[in-house]
């Protein structure tokens, strides 16, 4: 049996699993801003950028709570963790990102392909949290969940028109896609502070359910026999995540204790 | 009815404050200085996304970097009103482009100007957008009514742009030594570059004669200079910081503040493409759209298919 003080260290790492995650791919996402295909899509997808770093805030802040809670309890001397030292003080090793968020933007296919798999595993995901004993989680989804269906009917539409567009777009569609979808194994794999989330051969097949129709449409075949990579929800990350780090993080390290 | 007449009728309706709208008669020099003013200032909003979009990966709060997504994201939103604008008076969002792209059509020189430190973000904010805001006040009572109406909904958010661009001077300025020291040096870097944003003295403006009695511009290059100059030296003491001119100083006689000469070789050498960033805005954009263009053509051959498609259901 866990104790209360084990459950809650693992709610922690959870809630920043998914902080993390948001936050990773709307840095991503953002680097569209101003380089878009067309004025309209470059505002869309910035738009899907400030949702999702919204919903990260949303869980840094509830983790800094419950962090600061912790320290307070066992009279530590930092009880003043915010969502801005987690973002921005913590290293490559303890962040919890999905390996999928952190990869290159690519081109317009890599983007909303990624945001197509990634935000119909967070409808389900959030579901459950929506659904779970966690007050402070389902509040959060609960605005979130209006969010990702918007971000999944916009990446729909998006990988529909480009895998059946021209020969061009199905192809690097097709690039994409296996680019891509070596990075989606690691959804459903129960991270150890993922104690919540007790069914993700379910969430697997609401995934697969979802996408295969979407696929279908835009003429473009699920891969098979796939090896997946992993790592990310334990820290274990591509070698894009310093760098990506490095640029998120360069004023809060070069000086210290600054207010911005 | 007689190309005279319609004149009259034009002339009479500047003249009595009604707003020239798209499918009204208007002279053909009329329409061309709209089309090129708008076209300039949707240029200006597009390219201006560029040096604020070089600080968005590097924003020093999650806070920051949503204010700052969300500017950067407000200007494309301008844009598209301001070209949907310039397209009232028939020219399309396509040969728009195309002319920024070539480097044909002019954009804001202050855009050429590089963002060296994060302090650049609150310094566009404050002067930057402080200056654009003074001309887009009066662009509101603009006599073509289309160019009139989108400055209406441009200038709510620009001025809650600026205030944010402040604001975020205000938290540098009463910060470390390194932060107060990088506040100044921005504010240094900007001003004058901010001041040159209202264009040339009313003596050597070519355009604004003619745009004044159409009433397009409604104050000279100079008085909303000056009305900058006014304005800034006093909100710089909020900051517990100075701009970087000696000869500032208040006029007992006029009751404004007089300020020193601008270097307009600096000026005229960015407008012709010589600052430090004309070449890499323009490049940004170019690649921006050549690399956009098989997303667009896929876009267009999916909505033919579709609209085939549906015909032959319907047959």
């Amino acid at each position: 049996m866990l104790t209360d003080s084990q459950k809650k260290n693992l709610l922690i790492d959870f809630v920043l699993f998914l902080a993390d995650t948001n936050l990773i791919l709307g840095q991503r996402n953002a680097e569209w801003c101003a380089h878009g295909p067309i004025l309209e899509q470059d505002i869309a997808i910035t738009n899907i950028s400030l949702d999702l770093i919204g919903q990260s805030r949303n869980f840094y802040q509830y983790a800094a709570k419950l962090l600061n809670e912790n320290a307070g309890a066992s009279q530590l001397p930092h009880n003043d963790l915010t969502e801005d030292s987690l973002a921005y003080l913590r290293t490559e090793r303890e962040f919890k990102n999905l390996l999928i968020t952190e990869l290159p933007k690519q081109d317009w296919a890599h983007t909303v392909l990624r945001q197509l798999l990634y935000s119909l595993y967070s409808q389900s995901l959030y579901n459950r949290l929506l659904n779970g004993h966690d007050v402070q989680l389902s509040a959060i989804a609960e605005k979130a969940l209006k969010e990702v269906a918007y971000h999944i009917k916009w990446s729909s539409e998006w990988v529909i028109r480009l895998g059946d567009g021209t020969d061009e777009s199905h192809e690097r569609m097709l690039i994409a896609l296996q680019a891509l979808w070596p990075y989606t194994g690691e959804f459903f794999i129960a991270a150890t502070y993922e104690t919540s989330i007790t069914d993700y051969n379910v969430i697997q097949q609401e995934w697969s359910e979802k996408l295969t129709p979407i696929l279908i449409q835009a003429t473009l075949e699920v891969p098979q026999n796939v090896f997946m990579q992993k790592g990310g929800k334990q820290g274990i990350h591509t070698e894009h995540m310093g760098f990506i780090l490095a640029d998120l993080q360069y004023l809060q390290r070069t000086y210290p204790g600054a207010e911005w | 009815m007689q190309i005279h007449d319609l004149e009259k009728i034009f002339e009479e309706k500047i003249e009595r404050e009604i707003k020239i709208e798209s499918k009204d008669w208007m002279p053909d020099a009329y329409r061309k200085t709209n089309v090129r003013q708008i076209s300039q200032h949707a240029h200006s909003e597009i390219v201006g996304m560029l040096p604020e979009g070089n600080w968005i990966s590097r924003a020093p709060s999650l806070k920051r970097k949503v204010i700052l997504i969300a500017k950067v994201q407000d200007e494309a939103g301008h844009g598209l009103y301001l070209y949907s604008a310039a397209e009232t008076l028939g020219t399309s969002r396509e040969q728009m482009i195309e002319d920024l792209l070539s480097g044909k059509a002019k954009y804001s020189s202050i855009f050429n100007y590089p963002t060296l430190t994060w302090a650049d973000m609150g310094a566009v904010g404050w002067l930057v957008d402080g200056a654009a805001i003074l001309n887009q006040v009066m662009l509101c009572r603009t006599s073509y009514g289309p160019y009139a109406r989108a400055m209406v909904r441009i200038c709510k958010e620009e001025s809650f742009h600026q205030r944010q661009g402040f604001e975020s001077l205000l938290v540098l300025s009463k910060g470390t030594p390194e932060q107060k020291a990088m506040c100044q040096d921005a504010i240094n870097r900007w001003w004058w570059p901010s001041l040159m944003m209202f264009g040339p003295k009313d003596a050597e403006s070519t355009n604004s004669d003619q745009s004044m009695k159409w009433k397009i511009k409604r104050k000279t290059n100079d008085e909303l200079r000056q009305q900058f100059v006014n304005m800034a030296v006093e909100q710089v003491k909020l900051l517990g910081m100075t701009l970087p001119d000696p000869d500032l100083k208040f006029n007992e006689v006029t009751s404004q503040y007089d300020f020193g000469e601008i270097h307009w070789d600096e000026f005229w050498a960015v407008v012709k493409g010589n600052g430090p960033c004309n070449k890499q805005r323009l490049e940004a954009r170019n690649k921006a759209h050549e690399e956009g263009k098989w997303v667009r053509e896929a876009a267009l051959a999916y909505a033919k298919k579709q609209q085939a498609r549906i015909s032959v259901k319907v047959a």
